[in-house]
């Protein structure tokens, strides 16, 4: 439109002021970007520098090689191996479930463990998403080869636990297994380690017990990460410090010459030097293989081992707590010889019963013994001289006698669920029922019955104390990262070599007098011949009625119903250097049932190997010979028998 | 001014346009580009072909889109001003029927090889139609009621346009770049007042509207305030791009930790690190120094166009100039706002760095018609 110049001026006029307006908020806004930059880039960019380190930089832990265990020769117990797993990057893979598709065809992935790795994927996790644990070579060969139409899957390897003797410890070891969120609440300041994926902890026994000393410390990598997690290059490296090796006092052939020889009985033997306390052998049976629990058990494996009625999970040599019977009568002995209310030469007429409060206590033999010393009432193990003895001296003496020898008592050693085991006396009593102590209670403890419990990891610690006469406790590890551990051969306990001697004969008797209940498990070669003592425990009530009628004989009776068999000894029996302690559940006479397999360990600790065939009676040569032939021994390097072979 | 009114031989003609060119303001253009092909060669992990070359490619066709543009007549533009603006709001009624769909938006129409943004356009065309019609209006009604409401008019139909899209960036970047036409075209400051005044209302509706039947935004858009507010709410989730961008920002300190050496963008830590937020990565790489830089050449390029504008008798090609400059301003300006934790995240980029089709060689067109504006000038 056509402008005069007046109103061409005025225009342009207007225009310069406003633009000029214009270029100035512009400026101020330039200004005030200007200034923001100045404030971040300048005066806090030591604030945003350390965010940007923080956003980059990852500290990515290294689990150490746990220790290793192995028995008093160096032989492995537990071990670790190389495993092999493949993992999955998300962000590498693309589409997650394709990649997996693929991957389930060259391996074979359980449908849970699939189903895991793809929730694992939605959760945007950064860190890579374990698919499949424990492959084998062949398995990762195949990965690696078929890696382009993979994306994002990379083989790994890592260190998983391993127990190539496996039943043979599974009590005494234990076994190691994933953390749990109880295992972290348990500790105050849990250590980072614990909370890296598929680390594991020992759950139980040795594993758990010297747990620190096990672990180690963990190394760290400085890496950086990209936004989604991934690690793009290494920063620096911080090895940790392996574990160290723990050495057992146990020797791993003689643990598996008794697990053999205790075989499917449910049973628990302990062998013990009886100098220094060492722990030779410490078996439970029946057993289970740990690798198992390592790997994750399945249900039916589980309930397969809670269901057995033998109990394979439970730890019976420590944490099994039995009526001594009659291996507890030398105890009884002692005390009345300390308390010297009975000589060594004191003598008792037994009629086959004792009429105390007009309650009659039998001996096992109906017929009676007659006039008995101490050396028949032991080697016979006649019950009314002991009943005698304990009216005289009384039960708290007798439990007092029963701790110094270490009944009643929990031994220290890395083992799960020890047992205290129960030395009763008048005041446990009242305040555990709140009823006064009965003189038929005494009566009854006398003979390791009634109230008192026993572990055969105690019978063994008593046998080996009345043996040397010195409070010599149990040692379990040797050696920790090649550092000794002490042993306590003990002090002598004050009993006079009288009263001793007395019991070692009496002992002596039991396994070498025609007329001792183990002349069955006698030793003929003199150099190892041993002492010992029987027991057979009640589990039962024996009502007046059935005594009346006859005692219902063992083998009438159903398993869980019987006898259990006992047996406690040391060897040789002049210079002393094992002691055993046999428990066979429910297994009869302890005579019959637990005194041949106490013989037994003990010349498979004497000996370099199978005991020779020349100690053994010539009458039982054959059947020994016979018995050695089919026990499923491992081979020397630790690998299972033939015919346990799956 | 009518082209009669032109004194036609003093505006040169032919191969003489050349000597008449804004020398400087093109070689400003060409170093802010050539900071944005830096730029994403370096996020490209120092590979040309990602980024950097077909921006290289686009810029020469941005060039020669500006020079072609710029020796066309000025007076054909203005004539072409309404017709533009028609096609324009044609083609943002068309996005919304044949566009593609892009972070919940329809926002770009594919004609061959081009991906075209009706959007980008729009801003163009709208300031030309309001700088034609302030030419043409007697400037004694400037400030009358009626004829401030027909430019407002103008104004408001790509705006609805744009905002059903729904892009509320853009939407702002129009009513602002025609409002600072109107302003500069002498329309009183009681209008510019009120229309303060309205927008704190709006403001005020937008918040208590949330939540309730007759919500004004989109959810996200909601969160995207939200998250501005108070971006440390939500690091992991909204608010985690504001908290890396300006980690990567504030970490280069005075003078940057180097050419492509910059942690957050080559760690992926910075979002949309080529396009929206590409100057973060230049602040972490360059530093203070690096991004004072940028910030420089922008206000150069502002400070020729304004000049060139106040110099220039044609009332139309100064208006023109001035609501580029504007436009450009604001692009550039709620970029860095937006990266710096200033304004919320809207999805704007910066201009000629960032990488990008078709604003660049929309933005390199206006700046065709400024030079134009520049070399028509009457003399």
């Amino acid at each position: 439109m056509r402008r005069s110049a007046r109103d061409t001026e005025e225009s342009a006029g207007k225009i310069t002021r406003r633009g000029l307006l214009l270029g100035g908020s512009m400026a101020a806004v330039v200004a005030v970007l200007g200034a923001r930059m100045r404030h971040m880039q300048v005066d806090q960019a030591d604030e945003f520098r350390l965010l940007a380190e923080d956003n980059r930089i990852s500290i990515r832990l290294i689990p150490p090689a746990r220790g290793l265990i192995m028995d008093r020769n160096g032989k492995l117990i537990a071990g670790n191996e190389q495993n092999y797993r493949v993992v999955i990057s998300r962000d590498d893979a693309g589409n997650v479930e394709d990649v997996l598709n693929r991957l389930s065809g060259i391996l074979p992935i359980a449908p849970e463990d699939f189903d895991r790795a793809l929730k694992d994927a939605r959760r945007r996790s950064p860190l890579p998403i374990i698919v499949a644990d424990r492959l084998s070579w062949d398995d990762v060969s195949k990965v690696a080869i078929n890696a382009p139409a993979l994306p994002g899957v990379a083989p790994e390897v890592g260190l998983s636990r391993i127990y190539p003797r496996d039943t043979d410890f599974a009590h005494v070891v234990g076994y190691v297994g994933p953390v749990s969120d109880s295992d972290l609440a348990k500790l105050e300041e849990p250590d980072p380690l614990l909370q890296t994926p598929k680390f594991q902890i020992g759950k139980i026994g040795v594993e758990t017990w010297m747990e620190d000393a096990l672990r180690g410390k963990a190394g760290n990598r400085r890496v950086e990460v990209n936004a989604v997690g991934r690690v793009m290059r290494e920063l620096g490296r911080q090895e940790g410090v392996a574990g160290g090796d723990v050495l057992l006092t146990i020797d791993a052939d003689v643990q598996n010459y008794t697990q053999a020889r205790l075989g499917e009985e449910s049973a628990a033997a302990v062998v013990m030097d009886v100098n220094n306390g060492d722990l030779i052998a410490v078996v439970s049976a029946p057993s289970f293989d740990p690798n198992l629990f390592v790997r994750g058990i399945s249900h039916n494996d589980y309930n397969a081992l809670t269901e057995n009625d033998h109990r394979p999970l439970a730890n019976k040599s420590v944490a099994g707590a039995y009526p001594p019977g009659s291996t507890f009568k030398m105890v009884t002995a002692l005390a009345a010889l300390e308390a010297g209310v009975a000589t060594t030469a004191s003598s008792v007429n037994c009629p086959g019963y004792l009429e105390v409060g007009g309650r009659r206590f039998h001996c096992w033999s109906r017929r009676g013994h007659g006039r008995v010393d101490l050396d028949r009432a032991l080697s016979e193990s006649c019950d009314v001289y002991f009943y005698d003895l304990a009216l005289k001296v009384g039960i708290d003496k007798i439990a007092e006698m029963g701790r110094k020898l270490g009944l009643g008592e929990r031994h220290n050693i890395p083992m799960s669920a020890i047992t205290e085991g129960l030395m009763p006396n008048k005041a446990w009593k009242q305040e555990r029922y709140g009823t006064d102590w009965r003189i038929g209670d005494t009566v009854n403890a006398s003979i390791g019955q009634g109230y008192v419990l026993t572990s055969p990891l105690q019978l063994a610690v008593m046998t080996a104390r009345l043996a040397t006469g010195k409070s010599v406790v149990p040692r379990l590890v040797q050696s920790v990262g090649g550092v000794a551990e002490p042993f306590d051969a003990g002090q002598p306990m004050g009993l006079t070599p009288d009263m001793l001697d007395a019991v070692h004969k009496g002992m002596y008797a039991v396994c070498n007098s025609q007329r001792g209940t183990a002349y069955g498990s006698r030793v003929d070669d003199k150099t190892l011949k041993m002492s010992g003592k029987t027991g057979t425990s009640q589990v039962r009530n024996i009502s007046a009625a059935e005594r009346a009628r006859g005692v219902i004989s063992n083998a009438n009776l159903p398993w869980d119903r019987r006898d259990h068999a006992l047996f406690v000894g040391y060897a040789p029996y002049d210079a002393p250097r094992y002691a055993v302690a046999v428990v066979v559940e429910h297994g009869g006479g302890g005579s019959t049932a637990a005194a041949p397999i106490g013989r037994d360990l003990l010349l498979r600790a004497l000996s370099d190997g199978i005991p020779p065939t020349s100690a053994y009676p010539a009458s039982q040569r054959n059947r020994i010979d016979t018995m050695h032939r089919n026990l499923p021994l491992r081979a020397p390097d630790g690998t299972p028998p033939e015919s346990t072979r799956a | 001014m009518t082209f009669l009114e032109y004194r036609l031989k003093t505006v040169p003609t032919g191969p003489t346009k050349l000597l008449h060119v804004n020398w400087p303001l093109v070689v400003l253009l060409i170093a802010i580009a050539s900071v944005g092909f830096l730029m994403l060669y370096s996020v490209a992990g120092g590979r040309m072909g990602v980024w950097a070359e077909p921006q290289m490619k686009r810029f020469a066709a941005g060039l020669a889109v500006m020079f072609f543009v710029g020796f066309v007549p000025i007076w054909f533009w203005r004539n072409m001003a309404a017709i533009a603006y028609g096609g324009s709001v044609l083609l943002l009624v068309g996005v919304e029927f044949f566009g593609s769909v892009g972070m919940g938006a329809q926002r770009w129409i594919e004609i061959g090889p081009l991906r075209l943004q009706p959007s980008e356009l729009a801003k163009v065309t709208l300031v030309m139609l309001l700088a034609a019609y302030y030419d043409w209006l007697d400037i004694r009604k400037t400030s009358r009621p009626v004829w401030v409401l027909i430019p407002i008019a103008f104004i408001m139909l790509p705006t609805a346009l744009v905002l059903v899209q729904p892009d509320l960036g853009t939407a702002l970047l129009l009513m602002t770049g025609g409002a600072v036409v109107m302003f500069c075209a002498g329309v009183s400051w009681w209008y510019f007042g009120a229309v303060a005044g309205m927008l704190v209302g709006a403001v005020a509706g937008v918040f208590a509207s949330r939540g309730t039947g007759w919500q004004l935004l989109k959810d996200y858009q909601y969160r995207r305030i939200d998250t501005f507010l108070d971006p440390s709410s939500d690091p992991l989730g909204a608010g985690y791009h504001i908290s890396q961008a300006k980690i990567a920002l504030g970490s280069g300190g005075w003078a940057g930790r180097g050419f492509m050496q910059g942690t957050q963008s080559r760690l992926n830590f910075l979002p949309e690190k080529h396009t929206d937020f590409i100057f973060t990565t230049l602040a972490e790489e360059f530093g203070f120094i690096g991004a004072f830089s940028l910030l420089i050449l922008y206000a150069l390029v502002l400070a020729f166009c304004i000049s060139s504008a106040i110099q220039n008798k044609d009332r139309f090609a100064s208006l023109m100039t001035l609501g580029i400059a504007a436009t450009f301003f604001f692009y550039f300006s709620v970029n860095m706002l937006m990266v710096m934790g200033l304004a919320p995240v809207v999805g704007v980029p910066l201009p000629l760095v960032s990488y990008g089709g078709s604003s660049m060689l929309v933005l390199m067109a206006a700046f065709g018609l400024v030079q134009s504006a520049h070399i028509h000038r009457p003399r």
